[in-house]
């Protein structure tokens, strides 16, 4: 707290106790303050108040003048001479809450078994500290039909709703996705759709979470279980680098659901609802419980731990070996992968980048990413945030609802170089930059900026040459921070922990011979190689043209590159040693095989975007599987050299030990950004982001979640579409070399040049089924 | 007042202590013994309240607190809703439940949810009843059946279908749909007597 806002201090009397708060403070928090606990519905603290439950009505006298009735304490704010007395100390304001719990109960159903909120549920809860014991009402119950779905995931039990609003203030005020909304009027008025447009946000979970009754509820968990069921694990989110906290509620062994922690300077009390609702991942496949050996007729068969570790020792140990993991790995497996890729096999031949990459991010990541901090807090006081290859709502939900808010709350500029003006971009009323796919360079070198602004750079920013340089410049110039923002919770931890071929832990760059000491005296080995390692396309190539033997490869889809094909012949070719949980591309393509834990099942720590540890323990404690780290210590001790990491604690512990590089950082050498290419009239250069929901793995088995997705189609501009006589819903054919799609056109707002189309999503698999990534050329025809 | 010699126990200060002696009674005498006798003698006279169990089972008070029993309504969709109020309310955690969804398809009970898992522990359970008291819909009741003893412990884990209740004349036996033109409100209120030909999906 500032100097400022401590000079606003009211005092105020609440119960005959005085208490100071900031000036605008609504009398219900200040009454929380003296820990006086005002029964409430619709008050949330981080939505504007509405006062429509009446719950949490008091007395309020200010300066000897009292209010001629009971006010709503959710409204008002503290002003100085007030005198509240809440129904501790008023029987007035103890009868007007009873007699409004006695209101709200006349239409709530008596099914409290039935309901899912029973047993957490706030109604249940203040019924019991301020209701009657018995009711007073003989008359027949308002009903509705029930339950309605108002998206495939997300259940009204119009019945049981006290019209608090909450749902409905979150998605207008919080998501900016207003698709409920309260309908007709009197004991009629309800929660409702507009009859086209089912709740399809991204955020829909919160207003399940928030609904202080069981009126709003999510399918996947509903009648699965009661709250005294489940254990409760304090868990970290492991879907992008947001880093949202959460809850993880297991009943016997089996994940239920879970929900949104609280965390005020990450993602305050919300979350997305991959995040809440895809976990079933860890259960719907196949897990691999045992080792496999591929034994001499080239068939997978189970083995035991010492064999299947011994077999993989002995081909680490024959062949030059390289390192490939993937980008879902825990800070701390991430650094086990680093120090045995030094350590055992004796190479920097690591990368945790297992999508589209280029040297020029490589170079990026070391010189302005790792050991940097820019935060949550940064986005709060920026005056202008440039986004650059980064739709937030799609790649970062988290970011989106912190941009949202502060636009919101003053009109923060956004301004989002992009070929395409995406939803998020749109509800952010954001500065469209329009580019060609490629050219991003340019316009970036074109923008001014402030020392108060903040770049956020996705990684597709490394799709499109000299993005990443430009940015760099830009950043030099006017003093603006930059974050990078991946899209894999696990990226940002692998880099800070050397998980890539030109910096060693802790951000020191390899070709350093004093950061190569450092490390070299911590792990108790004679040296470290001096040269930066392969990144993963020069690891398959690598492979395919025999310099390297061999694989040890962590949690990769070798088909998430606009190459694939040379990655699955590299898997093919080499000796690989797969860790995994469900087989894989990978691992059915393995020499040996070697299963690992899922998220829930172990604990760790991952580094969001900021570079801010999210530390989990296992939800679930009684499975065998081991964690990488573990199984990479078993390779290691097999081959003869010793990790020294055997738990989770002991890597944390020497991570911290090592801490960060203070000494020079790599410079980075600028890129050219490539010629814009001529195009014929059927050719347009394609540009595509993943879907929050889409096809990705971590979103197996969720069918209801599935079913919020957005729909897949092609985007062309109007202009193009008036050349080629393509409207809304036409049928248009994408096709490369490699093969082609055909989706629905859409004519909106995007670069004459470009076509867009989701990259993963129902129908429209770019990389596997185009081969082309973004800036690719692409030859559309109207069927 | 005798003085008795205490432990030799000096933590414990023991010979603080007073020690009172109980006085006993005097003989009975004749009398006595006879008096006592008369009883036995007496009974010779009865008839024996002892029954040859196995072979002859003597009924149990009316209210006695037995084995459990699911029950249906009488078309023969179980009342159990699989809320877990009985779990909750289960002192010694013997019941387990898990609920699921009604699908038209796959009807169990009137409503919307039904018990898809229901087991009580026979080690645990301790026939308190509170179970019964938390009951909703009046699914769960105790019968006066007491012969609860078996050889291992799994067997004394009783499934739902160990539970349910027998069907009945004119029940059916679920999934089947609802009584037409009923909903969940007439069954608690009694309105259906017995199984509709609609009902018999079956057939």
């Amino acid at each position: 707290m500032t100097t400022a806002e401590i000079t606003d201090l009211i005092t105020v009397v609440i119960d005959g106790f005085e208490v100071s708060v900031p000036k605008g403070t609504l009398v219900i928090r200040a009454a929380e303050q003296l820990g006086i606990q005002i029964p409430r519905f619709c008050d949330h603290p981080l939505l504007d108040p509405v006062g429509a439950c009446r719950q949490c009505l008091v007395d309020i006298e200010i300066n000897g003048r009292a209010f001629p009735k009971p006010q709503a304490s959710c409204t008002i704010p503290v002003e100085p001479g007030m005198i509240v007395k809440t129904q501790l100390t008023s029987i007035v304001a103890d009868k007007a809450q009873k007699g409004v719990m006695e209101l709200l109960l006349i239409n709530h159903p008596l099914d409290c078994p039935v309901c899912d909120k029973g047993g957490e549920c706030p109604l249940q809860n203040q019924a019991m500290s301020t209701g009657r014991s018995e009711t007073r009402f003989e008359g027949v119950k308002r009903t509705f039909d029930k339950p309605i779905n108002i998206s495939s995931q997300v259940l009204l039990d119009r019945e049981r709703c006290v019209l608090c609003a909450r749902c409905t203030r979150f998605s207008d005020q919080i998501a900016s996705d207003p698709f409920i909304t309260l309908n007709e009027r009197g004991a009629l008025q309800q929660v409702g759709i507009y009859e086209k447009a089912p709740f399809k946000s991204y955020f829909s979970g919160n207003a399940v979470q928030i609904c202080p009754v069981g009126a709003l509820t999510g399918a996947s968990y509903r009648f699965r279980a009661r709250p005294f069921d489940l254990v409760s694990t304090p868990s970290a989110c492991e879907h992008c680098a947001s880093g949202c906290d959460m809850r993880t509620d297991v009943r016997r062994g089996k994940t239920l659901r879970r929900l949104a922690g609280d965390d005020a300077s990450v993602n305050e009390e919300w979350n997305c609802d991959k995040g809440r609702w895809a976990f079933k991942y860890v259960t719907a496949v196949d897990r691999l419980t045992q080792p496999l050996i591929r034994d001499a007729s080239g068939e997978l068969v189970q083995a035991s731990w010492p064999e299947a570790l011994a077999a993989a020792a002995k081909g680490l140990k024959e062949n030059s070996s390289a390192v490939l993991v993937g980008g879902r790995a825990t800070h701390e497996d991430a650094y086990g992968y680093s120090k045995f890729a030094r350590v055992a096999l004796g190479t920097n031949d690591i990368d945790f980048r297992s999508r589209i990459s280029s040297d020029e991010e490589r170079e990026f990541l070391a010189a302005h990413v790792v050991g940097s901090s820019t935060t949550y807090r940064d986005i709060d006081r920026a005056d202008h945030v440039l986004l650059v290859g980064f739709e937030p709502e799609e790649e970062s939900p988290i970011v989106f609802l912190r941009l949202n808010k502060q636009f919101r709350k003053r009109a923060l500029k956004v301004s989002a170089i992009a070929s395409k003006l995406s939803i998020g971009v749109e509800k952010l009323n954001g500065d469209f930059i329009k580019v060609a796919p490629g050219q991003e360079a340019l316009a970036i070198s074109k923008q001014t900026l402030t020392s108060l602004s903040v770049i956020l750079v996705g990684e597709r920013a490394s799709e499109s040459a000299g993005a990443l340089s430009a940015v760099a410049a830009l950043a030099d110039s006017s003093g603006a921070k930059i974050a990078w923002i991946p899209r894999r919770a696990g990226e940002r931890g692998a880099l800070e922990a050397g998980a890539i071929g030109n910096l060693l832990p802790g951000g020191r760059p390899v070709q350093d011979p004093a950061a190569r000491v450092d490390i070299a005296a911590l792990w108790n080995v004679a040296s470290i190689p001096s040269d930066n390692g392969r990144s993963s396309d020069e690891i398959y190539a690598g492979v395919n043209s025999g310099a390297i033997g061999a694989l040890l490869v962590g949690g990769v889809d070798p088909l998430d590159g606009v190459n694939s094909a040379d990655a699955l012949a590299a898997l093919d070719k080499a000796f690989v040693v797969s860790l995994e949980i469900a087989p894989s591309e990978v691992s059915l393509r393995a020499d040996v095989v070697l299963p690992v834990a899922a998220i829930t099942e172990k604990s760790g720590s991952f580094l969001n975007w900021e570079g801010r540890a999210r530390a989990f323990d296992a939800a679930v404690s009684d499975s065998l599987n081991r964690s990488d780290l573990r199984v990479l210590s078993m390779i290691a001790d097999a081959m003869g050299v010793s990790l020294n990491l055997s738990t989770v604690t002991s890597a944390a512990k020497e991570i911290s030990t090592l801490g960060k590089w203070d000494g020079a950082r790599i410079s980075m050498q600028a890129v050219s950004p490539s010629q814009s290419p001529v195009l014929n009239s059927d050719q347009f250069i394609l540009n595509s982001w993943r879907r929050l929901l889409d096809l990705g793995t971590l979103q197996k088995g969720e069918e209801n979640l599935a079913g919020t997705a957005r729909q897949t189609v092609a985007v062309i501009s109007p202009n193009r579409a008036k050349t080629l006589g393509v409207t809304n819903g036409d049928q248009l054919k994408i096709s490369t070399q490699q093969g082609s799609v055909t989706l629905a056109a859409l004519v909106e707002d995007i670069h004459d040049d470009a076509i867009w189309a989701p990259r993963n999503s129902l129908g429209s698999q770019l990389l596997v089924n185009l081969g082309a990534g973004h800036g690719a050329i692409v030859t559309v025809v109207k069927l | 007042m005798a003085e008795i010699e205490a432990f030799k126990n000096n933590d414990r200060d023991l010979k603080k202590v007073e020690f009172t002696q109980v006085d006993q009674p005097g003989s009975v005498g004749f009398f006595g013994h006879a008096k006592g006798f008369w009883v036995t003698f007496s009974t010779i006279f009865k008839k024996p309240e002892t029954v040859e169990y196995p072979e002859v089972k003597a009924p149990t008070q009316e209210r006695f607190h037995g084995r459990h029993q699911l029950n249906r309504h009488p078309d023969g969709l179980e009342k159990c809703i699989g809320c877990e109020l009985c779990a909750w309310a289960c002192p010694a955690d013997a019941i387990y439940v898990e609920g699921a969804d009604n699908t038209e398809e796959n009807r169990m009970s009137p409503g919307e949810r039904y018990g898809k898992v229901y087991q009580i522990n026979y080690l645990r359970c301790v026939f308190c009843g509170l179970c019964i008291e938390a009951c909703p819909t009046r699914a769960l009741t105790m019968t006066n059946e007491y012969e609860l003893a078996d050889d291992s412990r799994e067997k004394l884990i009783f499934e739902k279908e160990d539970l349910l209740g027998p069907l009945r004349a004119g029940m059916l036996m679920p999934p089947h749909p609802m009584y037409p033109e009923m909903n969940d409100t007439n069954y608690y209120k009694g309105d259906v007597t017995q199984a509709h030909p609609s009902q018999d999906v079956k057939k």
